[in-house]
C-alpha cells in the first residue's frame, strides 16, 4: 500500500507538490516510484526555465523505460535537486523527501485548487 | 485476450508485474529487474519460458531437410547434442534464430522464439512440402511448457530437483554431468523432462521442457530447493538486461527478415561448406565481400540516460546508424547497447555518440560480450 503524506497535494500523473509560501517543491509519489522500480537516471529542468502546468519538464528512467514528468503547476524553476541526479535510487527510497526533483516559484496559485487531496489521490490509485 | 502459460497462477501468487509480451501475459519482473538480474549473475534465477515454441522433425530425410533450411551444420550433432542456428529466407535475411537438438538418430527437436512460431512453422511447412525425403514435421508448441534455471549456483541444487540418470538423448548419471549444449531426457513424477545445458543469460544453467503438469512441478521444486542458494524468480525485464550484457541477439532487434546473420556478427553459426541452404548465396557473398552494415556493441562513456532501441548513432558528426538494443547495465552500472553502423565504425575503440532526446552523448564501441566475469 502506497505512502501518501497528508501535507502534500497530488497530480493525476503521480507528481506531488509541497507548498511553501509562493513556492513549491515537486517530486514523484511513492506509487510512481513503485511502478517504475529501479530508477537509474533522472533528468531535471534547467534553473530559470519557465514551465506551464502539464508541461513535460523532467524525465525519469528505470531499467526498462523512460517516463516523462509533467509539472503539476506553472512557474519558474528556482532550484533542482543534485542528489536525485547523482543518486537516482534515492527517488525509489525517499520519493517524498530526499528524492525531490525541483523547486518552483508559483506562477498561478489558483492551480493548486485543481490538484488532488491525499484522499482523492489514494482513491485514484486504488490504494 | 492474452495467452497465459501454465505458470500464470504462480506468477500471480508471487505478485509479478505482468505485461503483454507478443500476445502472452508474462512477468516483466517480480521484485525489481536489478535484483533479479544480479541474483542470476551471483546465485540463481528461474524464468518461465513456456511461451517459446517447439518443433519436432523426424525421419530418414530429417537431417538433409534441416541442413537445407538452417545455417549451421546439423550433421555435426550426435545424439543428445544441440547447436545455436538460424533460419534464413533466400535473400539471406533471418526468419528466426533458434536451438536445434538431435535427440536420437533421425529425431530432432527445435526450440524457437515465441514471437516467430507462426512465421517459422509456415516457412518450415512450405519447405517440407517441396522436400522429397521421408520427413515428419510437427508444431509441438502447444504440448510443452518450459523454464530456464540460470546462475552459478544452479549446479549446487539442480540434481536434487531432477534426480537420477537420464533415460534418453545424452546418457548421463546426473543433470550436472550434461556438458554445454547437451540435452538429456529425465524421468519425472508428473511426466518426462528434456533438460538442456543451455541458456540466454551468459551464466551456467539449464533449459527444461516438459508437459504443463511436469513443468509446474519442477518450478515449485526449484523455488523450494533453490531458495537457500539465493534463487529468485526472474522476469522478462532481467532476461533482457542479462542477454544484452552478453550481446545475445533478440529477434526483432538484432535480427529480422531484413538483416542477415553475417551483419549480426553470427558468421560462426553459418556453415557455408556443408552444402546448399536457404540464403547461402547471399551469406557467402557477404562473408567474401563485406556488408553495408554491421552490428556493434557499445558502452556509454559520458554520464547519460540509458541508450534505447531506435536512438540514432552518430560518428564523426554524422548520423550513421541506429541502436537496436540498449539498457542500463545492472552489472556495470552504465548504459550499454548494440546497434547497426557502417562496418568502418564497428571496430572496437571507435568513438561514437548516441543521440538521446535531441542531445548527443559519448560512447565507445567495445568487443562482445560487453560484460564478462
Amino acid at each position: 500500500m502506497s505512502n501518501i503524506p497528508s501535507d502534500l497535494k497530488y497530480a493525476k500523473t503521480h507528481e506531488w507538490v509541497r507548498v511553501s509560501g509562493d513556492a513549491a517543491t515537486v517530486g514523484i509519489t511513492d506509487h510512481a516510484q513503485h511502478e517504475l522500480t529501479d530508477i537509474v537516471f533522472v533528468e531535471l529542468p534547467a534553473v530559470g526555465r519557465k514551465v506551464k502546468v502539464g508541461e513535460a519538464c523532467a524525465v525519469v528512467e528505470s531499467v526498462k523505460t523512460a517516463s516523462d514528468i509533467y509539472s503539476p503547476v506553472s512557474g519558474e524553476i528556482i532550484e533542482v535537486n543534485p542528489t536525485a541526479v547523482n543518486n537516482p535510487a534515492l527517488v525509489n527510497t525517499e520519493p517524498h523527501t530526499g528524492g525531490w526533483f525541483y523547486k518552483i516559484k508559483l506562477g498561478n496559485a489558483a492551480e493548486l485548487n485543481a490538484l488532488l487531496s491525499p484522499d482523492d489521490y489514494r482513491k485514484q490509485i486504488g490504494g | 485476450m492474452l495467452k497465459r502459460t501454465t505458470l500464470y497462477s504462480a506468477h500471480q501468487q508471487l505478485a509479478a508485474k505482468l505485461i503483454d509480451f507478443g500476445g502472452w501475459e508474462m512477468p516483466v519482473q517480480y521484485t525489481s529487474i536489478t535484483d533479479e538480474h544480479l541474483a542470476v549473475r551471483n546465485a540463481a534465477g528461474i524464468f518461465d519460458i513456456s511461451h517459446m515454441g517447439e518443433v519436432t522433425v523426424s525421419g530418414a530425410g530429417a537431417e538433409g531437410f534441416l541442413n537445407s533450411v538452417l545455417t549451421n551444420d546439423i550433421g555435426k550433432l550426435a545424439a543428445g547434442q544441440g547447436q545455436y542456428t538460424l533460419m534464413c529466407h533466400p535473400g539471406g535475411g533471418a526468419i528466426d534464430d533458434l536451438y536445434a537438438y538431435q535427440l536420437s538418430e533421425g529425431v530432432y527437436f527445435l526450440i524457437i522464439n515465441a514471437s516467430r512460431i507462426e512465421a517459422d512453422i509456415a516457412w518450415l511447412q512450405a519447405q517440407a512440402a517441396k522436400f522429397s525425403g521421408e520427413l515428419k514435421l510437427t508444431d509441438a508448441s502447444h504440448q510443452y511448457a518450459a523454464i530456464a534455471v540460470q546462475g552459478p549456483r544452479v549446479k549446487e541444487f539442480i540434481n536434487a530437483v531432477i534426480p537420477g540418470a537420464s533415460i534418453s538423448a545424452k546418457r548421463v548419471a546426473a543433470v550436472t554431468d550434461l556438458k554445454k549444449n547437451e540435452i538429456g531426457g529425465f524421468k519425472y513424477e508428473k511426466g518426462a523432462l528434456l533438460v538442456a545445458r543451455t541458456g540466454y543469460t551468459g551464466e551456467d544453467g539449464f533449459e527444461i521442457v516438459g508437459s504443463d503438469e511436469s513443468i509446474l512441478q519442477v518450478w515449485n521444486n526449484v523455488l523450494k530447493l533453490g531458495q537457500s542458494f539465493g534463487l529468485k524468480p526472474a522476469g522478462l525485464g532481467a532476461r533482457d538486461t542479462l542477454r544484452t550484457e552478453v550481446c545475445y541477439p533478440l529477434y526483432g532487434h538484432e535480427l529480422n527478415e531484413n538483416t542477415t546473420p553475417i551483419e549480426a556478427g553470427l558468421g560462426f553459426f553459418v556453415s557455408l561448406d556443408k552444402g546448399d541452404f536457404s540464403g547461402r548465396s547471399v551469406l557467402a557473398q557477404q562473408k567474401a565481400n563485406g556488408m553495408k552494415r554491421k552490428l556493434a556493441a557499445f558502452k556509454m562513456t559520458d554520464k547519460s540516460a540509458p541508450p534505447r532501441p531506435h536512438y540514432p548513432i552518430w560518428a564523426n558528426g554524422v548520423a550513421v546508424g541506429e541502436v537496436v538494443s540498449g539498457t542500463q547495465s545492472p552489472s556495470l552500472n552504465l548504459g550499454i547497447g548494440m546497434g547497426y553502423v557502417p562496418p568502418e565504425f564497428a571496430k572496437p575503440d571507435t568513438k561514437i555518440e548516441i543521440e538521446i532526446r535531441g542531445n548527443r552523448f559519448a560512447a565507445v564501441v567495445v568487443p562482445k560480450p560487453i560484460f564478462r566475469k
